[in-house]
């Protein structure tokens, strides 16, 4: 078997929370060496951001999920030798990752400029909320206030609801993908140059992208915001059917469909007495009379007579449903981590598959400063060498 | 120099996922060729509704498609297969969306590709994986989204299932084809190794939902909880969430209570809240602190809160985004009197890369690649 794509780099991750180190998870997985530099007292402070009252080893199961595989290095880097030392492992480095504030780096002396100076192969990124500059550079770059900020929160839900958030942290898993792409990319570039980079994400950024579809028919027509379906809504761009649908024993959506088409499998010439053309003028009518038949029988009685017919529809799953179904099994997504002290738990693994194989790692994430005295004490060891 | 300059991607995929990945490695300095059924092209060029069309095709055309080439070709025609085979020999990667079988059945399957072009780096995204009973269903986003459990995070526990209203599943696949073809590029570049590179939308969207998948089998599957009003995490404490003011909406997220309470400044709503548990008292909670931000404005809520430390944000649409956001939002979008474009959402060495103008007209580079990659020029048949 071919190593991993990333084996053999090393990579420091001075970031907190979730953007940063989501990205160097996805680097572990790909098969680098990360390093978490945490400060002394108490490090991420992710380790005591506890949810749903879990805990692994001490640590919050969330710090688990986010830093599972990685080391664990303490350093102040307020004291000049403890900075001395990550300066010397940074020379080693082929990426570092940071979620600072914008110009705190600077401050320390860790800033691009002077890192590059150190090291000019490092590839640097950098994740901010908001950028470096304008009015919001200083506001939390939290994924709710972003997508409060970015107009994603009227996209969900229904005409005539308030904002509706998407209810997980969409933006800085988006925002951690686009940070592990330009580290990538810059990689590549490293073997024909030699030379380093510097990546600059922020979650307003990946906001904007994650809706950039949507948000160009916005730029190019005078409509305004797009007004959200008045019910069962999945996109407001889109024309019915597209969307959501009450059935007598649960829940299905349907996804593009030819209204005559639909008509004729619902038997419900109404539907077609529309006309195609009206498919998105008249949205909210032609809705409410395919809302109108669905209501009457259960999910699977419709998926048998519009799936055989290559109509797009699917019944909405819970997760107990869904992890029950084969098709949860044949993506076989669960991998079980362990911690150093022996507990377990469960986590998914990466969504990415290189040569068939999937991307599975079965350790937990580091005590705080588990690895201070090998990462160091092998820059000691290798500097006498 | 952009990082990408000199790598050659020919994408046989269409609508958003594939091309999604495809505009990634373009943004990054790669150049992408478009591969397209003669036949109308991408059903992306026909499918939306906007209002807005720019040269025939729709403007989401353009914005997934800008600065690609484009070329037809009849994959079924052996005319057409000469010529997507001698494309990727010339290729550093390939991207394609088919139903799993249906490349291998054209003849371009990743074990034919790598013998066409050793070491070449081959992406593929499906729906559901290529093996199982949802192997062959339909791969699109709102169908994943249905069975991936994800429409019951968000929305108010009354409402029933909501979807994320965008392309969630879409656009997340192809972000992580985006980052397995470029440490595959990577390794290749080091070791000559070329990869097949898979991914599927409901991968992505395990991924998307890994934090809370991963506290539910850890919690005896106790799955997260709704709020009645305002809800934005099904696993987080009060005060997290939309709060309806006299005049707009305020997010906030993760306080303590205590430090709310505080700048609040409400002696009477500190004493409701005393020894209330921000998990099991979150109804409660809410509803006190919802009681509190009726009686003002959301925009002197935001300014008032902000400015004593508090997470918090007035809901804003696009069009205000736009007026307040600054370089954050600005440094984004590209006005323009034919197309309005959005730009890569990552800067470089200091610079984001500026994006094309438009998205290919069908075939507009045909004659061009015929030449370039040696097939014949009637195989891209116009």
């Amino acid at each position: 078997m071919t190593d991993l794509p990333l084996s053999g780099l090393r990579v420091l991750d001075f970031a907190q929370f979730l953007a940063g180190p989501v990205a160097a998870l996805r680097l572990a997985d790909l098969g680098a060496e990360v390093i978490k530099i945490e400060r002394p007292q108490g490090g991420d402070l992710c380790r005591s951001m506890v949810v749903n009252d879990q805990r692994l080893d001490g640590d919050s199961l969330v710090f688990h999920t986010f830093n599972r595989g990685k080391k664990s290095v303490t350093a102040d880097l307020k004291r000049p030798e403890d900075l001395a030392d990550v300066r010397r492992l940074i020379e080693t480095a082929d990426v570092m990752i940071h979620n600072f504030r914008p110009g705190v780096m600077e401050r320390i002396g860790l800033g691009y400029d002077a890192v590059k100076a150190l090291n000019p192969r490092l590839v640097y990124g950098a994740v901010s909320g908001y950028g470096a500059e304008g009015p919001w550079k200083d506001k939390p770059g939290q994924d709710l206030l972003v997508q409060a900020l970015s107009g994603i929160a009227w996209l969900n839900g229904n005409d005539g609801d308030g904002p509706v958030p998407t209810g997980f942290a969409m933006l800085d898993v988006a925002t951690a993908g686009q940070l592990v792409q330009g580290i990538l990319a810059c990689l590549v570039r490293r073997g024909v140059s030699g030379r380093g980079g510097l990546v600059e994400v922020d979650l307003m950024s990946a906001a904007i992208d994650m809706t950039f579809e949507q948000f160009t028919c916005f730029l190019n027509d005078d409509s305004g915001q797009p007004r959200r379906h008045a019910q069962g809504n999945a996109n407001p761009y889109q024309p019915a059917p597209y969307g959501v649908y009450r059935t007598a024993d649960g829940h299905m959506a349907l996804a593009m469909a030819p209204l005559a088409r639909l008509a004729e499998l619902l038997a419900c010439p109404e539907i077609a007495a529309f006309g195609q053309a009206q498919a998105f003028a008249r949205l909210n009518e032609i809705k409410s009379v395919v809302a109108g038949v669905l209501a009457t029988q259960p999910t699977k009685h419709w998926l048998d007579i519009l799936e055989p017919a290559g109509l797009w529809c699917a019944p909405v799953l819970d997760w107990p449903a869904f992890a029950a179904t084969p098709g949860f099994a044949a993506l076989d997504p669960v991998q079980v981590i362990r911690t150093e002290g022996g507990a377990d738990a469960k986590t998914t693994r990466c969504p990415i598959r290189i040569d068939g194989r999937m991307l599975r790692n079965p350790v937990a994430a580091p005590a705080l400063g588990a690895d201070t005295d090998a990462v160091f004490g092998s820059l000691v060891a290798a500097a006498r060498a | 120099m952009r990082p990408l300059d000199g790598v050659t991607v020919v994408d046989f995929s269409q609508f958003l996922a594939g091309p999604y990945a495809a505009l990634r490695l373009l943004d990054l300095g790669a150049r992408v060729i478009k591969v397209e059924n003669p036949d109308r092209g991408d059903l992306c060029r026909h499918h939306y509704v906007s209002a807005t069309r720019v040269e025939g095709d729709s403007t989401l055309f353009h914005a997934i498609n800008r600065g690609k080439e484009s070329l037809t070709l009849d994959l079924k025609s052996i005319d057409g297969q000469q010529a997507a085979q001698r494309l990727v020999a010339g290729a550093d990667v390939v991207i394609q969306n088919f139903r799993p079988g249906v490349i291998d059945r054209l003849g371009l399957g990743y074990e034919a590709a790598q013998a066409l072009r050793p070491g070449l780096v081959y992406g593929s995204i499906s729906g559901y994986g290529e093996t199982g009973d949802w192997a062959g269903l339909p791969g699109q986003d709102l169908l994943a989204q249905a069975r991936s459990g994800l429409m019951w995070l968000s929305g108010d526990r009354g409402q029933g299932p909501v979807p994320v209203g965008l392309p969630v599943a879409d656009i997340a696949a192809g972000a992580c084809l985006a980052q397995g073809l470029l440490a595959a590029l990577f390794r290749q570049a080091r070791s000559g190794v070329g990869a097949h590179v898979q991914t599927s939308l409901l991968e992505a969207l395990i991924d998307l939902q890994f934090e809370f998948l991963t506290t539910w089998m850890s919690n005896g599957q106790t799955p997260p909880r709704r709020m009645r009003q305002g809800s934005a995490h099904g696993y987080l404490a009060a005060p997290y969430g939309v709060y309806d003011t006299a005049e707009g909406w305020l997010a906030l997220a993760m306080t303590p209570l205590p430090v709310l309470t505080e700048a609040l400044g409400r002696p009477a709503l500190t004493a409701e809240l005393d020894g209330m548990d921000g998990f099991a008292d979150r109804e409660a909670i809410r509803a006190a602190v919802q009681a509190v931000f009726a009686t003002g404005r959301a925009a002197d809520w935001e300014a008032e809160l902000a400015a004593k430390g508090i997470w918090c944000a007035r809901v804003r649409t696009w069009e205000d985004m736009i007026a307040e956001g600054g370089p954050a939002v600005t440094g984004m979008l590209r006005p323009g009197a034919e197309l309005a474009r959005v730009a890569a959402p990552f800067r470089l060495d200091g610079q984001r890369p500026e994006p094309a103008r438009r998205g290919p007209a069908l075939n507009e580079h045909g004659q061009k690649l015929a030449a370039e990659f040696g097939f014949s020029a009637a195989a891209a048949t116009g």
